[in-house]
């Protein structure tokens, strides 16, 4: 049987998400994307809700949701403001390694604190020289007795700035390709941590993003992740996870900026008529729409696959793909469609546009999803 | 203390009106809310529960299946438990039907304050509530900014013109809640699980023993005839100039056109 029903509880999140991106996410949102600040007043009021950590296990004191239920909040708060938004779900995307592969002592020393203290962590793969392929990480972490000792730079890592806990991968065996890649959690005050400056980006500037090095990190044994070796099965395990979620972002990205854009093409008259009665603009909005329902349509399929415990690997690709790609051809649109204004800042579409580039790179390239999708066609 | 708080379901206040084919509001597309100055009233009961560290509040509301969201809305946000008056021989009513039933539904419960939105914003009539009052023979204060509760009675304050009205009246009592009152919390979304375990109970008409000819449109006083969509607003016009040949061209607009002076 086929169902879009959604629960109550669903429904109620939804609503909630909804609510919050009116009152306290969409009135910020310039402000942020001028300042390039931190939110904490809204990641503070978001937690106190329960809208941080909401995949994190209830049992320790997260909000024991699945992927839709992240998938449907994400819309509503990337609607508001994208930067915002990614701020508040980095938590749950850097905690899924340790749900996973966590032993319950490690759980309790790390997702209790995330969770009760607001303590905040981060996802730590990308290098300045390994982007999309992963597999070939320069990081290191060699073993001495009880420590594991890091070296390497990871780079354009969310929230890294302000996190507590940095969930790092590194190559335990060079030359063992994506097999030598282990998992870690390093903590913030660890020897020879320390944050590179915050990048100045084009959008999304509400989100923090810095470099993170690593000179000589010992990092206990018992900070480590699963085995040596599975690093690699969880980031894409976690990426399975996260993708369907920023598809549903740019779900929301795309909404705003079509809103926006049918409320302008309502009133903005030329020749005589409203805008939207011009037949070439009516098409671009139809379009929009259709395109929204069906990223939409995908994100929740990808996102409900995963909820089942089933592999959404290829599912979650093309609904990243394909909803970062329509969030970028609608906010473009979007600003087409407000002419002068919509490329004026006074108008909130170029934000939307700026930021939905980065949905076309951030947790795989919208080619390195091609690749994945194209891969399960050879 | 017992408190019970009836809300209304609304549109949301971002909601297109339009109106269907046969003439009716149209709901297509529409998102629902609690009716903002009732969730005032919701927030009220609970600060007061919390305050008095004792107590329960009790969401009441009539309508369909749908409405089971704000009263699970209620209920997340901290209510302990909810009642719905639903049944299909409630449709058609009015401002008073609703009070009837409500006040059937109310006697039959243990209540030392009922608390409620001093308007709601689909239809604007503050009757309902008002009415309740009357028909259980409470005392009532509406249009409520300030409100201390203590056992016996409540001390609510009103913004008059110029000047501020302090009532006291016993309990048990009616008050309506105005803008200002407080600020609403967010259900959280633990409230939002916990809501699921929490009782909504649903009562008909035979389970309140209403009289049928009390309810629905044979209970009503009132009778909509057509629902009118306000006619669209004219352009404004700006007039260019300077002055003073600005003003003679307004003057002159006001008196041959607008025909105002
Ligand atoms: C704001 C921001 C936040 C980020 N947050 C995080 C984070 O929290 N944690 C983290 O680990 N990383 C993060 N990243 C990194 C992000 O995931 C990478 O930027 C992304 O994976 C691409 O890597 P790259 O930038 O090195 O580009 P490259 O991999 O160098 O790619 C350059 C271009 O080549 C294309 N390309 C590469 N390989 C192929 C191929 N085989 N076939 C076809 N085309 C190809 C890419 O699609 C892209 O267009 C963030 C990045 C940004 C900008």
């Amino acid at each position: 049987m086929l169902s879009f029903q959604l629960s109550r509880e669903q429904e109620a999140l939804r609503a909630l998400a909804r609510d919050f991106a009116k009152k306290e996410v969409r009135p910020v949102a310039a402000h942020y994307d001028r300042t390039g600040e931190v939110p904490w007043p809204v990641i503070r009021k978001a937690w106190e809700v329960g809208l941080l950590n909401i995949q994190v296990p209830e049992e320790f004191g997260g909000g024991g949701q699945g992927v839709l239920a992240s998938c449907l909040m994400a819309e509503e708060l990337a609607a508001g403001c994208a930067g915002i938004s990614a701020s508040i779900m980095i938590n749950d995307l850097a905690c899924y390694p340790i749900v996973a592969a966590g032993t319950p002592e490690q759980k309790e020393r790390w997702l209790r604190p995330v969770c009760r203290d607001m303590r905040m962590a981060c996802f730590c793969v990308t290098e300045p020289g390994v982007g999309s392929d992963v597999a070939s990480m320069d990081t290191t972490a060699r073993r001495e007795g009880d420590c594991y000792i890091l070296n390497g730079t990871k780079h354009f890592i969310s929230n890294a700035s302000i996190a507590d806990y940095f969930v790092v991968f590194a190559s335990t065996g060079r030359g063992l390709g994506h097999r030598g890649i282990t998992a870690f959690v390093v903590e913030r005050d660890a020897p020879g941590l320390t944050i590179g400056k915050k990048e100045d980006k084009m959008g999304q500037r509400a989100a923090d993003t810095a470099a993170v090095m690593l000179e000589d990190v010992p990092v206990p044994v018992h900070n480590r992740l699963g085995e040596e070796g599975e690093g690699f099965k969880l980031i894409m395990g976690t990426f399975d996870r996260s993708r369907p979620g920023v598809a549903a972002a740019a779900v929301g990205v795309a909404r705003e900026a079509m809103e926006q854009a049918v409320q302008y093409a309502r009133t903005r008259k030329q020749f005589g008529a409203p805008i939207i009665n011009h037949q070439a603009i009516m098409f671009m909005l139809a379009d929009m729409q259709k395109d929204i329902d069906a990223a939409r349509l995908l994100a929740w399929r990808a996102a409900w696959l995963a909820d089942r415990g089933e592999r959404n690997s290829r599912e979650a690709a093309m609904a990243k793909a394909f909803a970062a790609d329509t969030a970028m051809r609608v906010t473009t649109e979007a600003v087409q469609i407000f002419g002068g204004y919509g490329y004026s800042r006074e108008y909130p579409v170029e934000k939307l546009m700026r930021d939905a580039k980065l949905l076309q790179i951030y947790e795989g390239t919208s080619q390195i999803q091609r690749l994945l999708i194209g891969k399960t066609l050879l | 203390m017992k408190i019970v708080v009836c809300l209304k379901q609304t549109f949301d206040t971002e909601a297109k009106i339009q109106l269907d084919p046969s003439g009716k509001i149209s709901n297509e597309n529409v998102q629902y809310i609690i009716n903002p100055y009732d969730e005032f009233a919701v927030e009220e009961a609970l600060r007061i529960k919390e305050r008095l560290g004792q107590g329960e509040v009790v969401a009441v509301s009539i309508g369909g299946a749908k409405t089971e969201e704000a009263l699970r809305q209620a209920l997340a946000m901290g209510a302990d438990r909810a009642v719905l008056l639903q049944d299909a021989a409630f449709e058609g009513g009015d401002w008073h039907t609703a009070a009837v039933i409500l006040a059937q539904a109310i006697r039959g419960m243990e209540f030392d304050l009922i608390l409620g939105g001093q308007v709601a914003i689909d239809d604007g009539a503050a009757q309902v509530t008002t009415r309740l009052a009357e028909i259980l023979d409470l005392p009532q204060v509406n249009v409520v900014t300030k409100l201390d509760v203590d056992g016996r009675k409540v001390v609510a304050q009103r913004e008059g013109d110029g000047a501020t009205e302090v009532v006291e009246v016993a309990l048990p009592a009616v008050i309506t809640a105005q803008k200002g009152l407080n600020e609403p919390r967010y259900p959280t979304l633990k409230g939002i699980m916990q809501a699921k375990k929490k009782e909504l109970k649903i009562l008909g008409m035979a389970d309140l023993g209403l009289d049928p000819t009390s309810v629905g449109s044979a209970g009503a006083r009132t009778r909509v005839q057509s629902y009118a969509l306000p006619p669209a607003r004219k352009e404004g016009k700006i007039i260019g100039g300077e002055l003073p040949g600005t003003a003679a061209e307004l003057v002159r607009l006001l008196r041959e056109e607008a025909k105002v002076i």
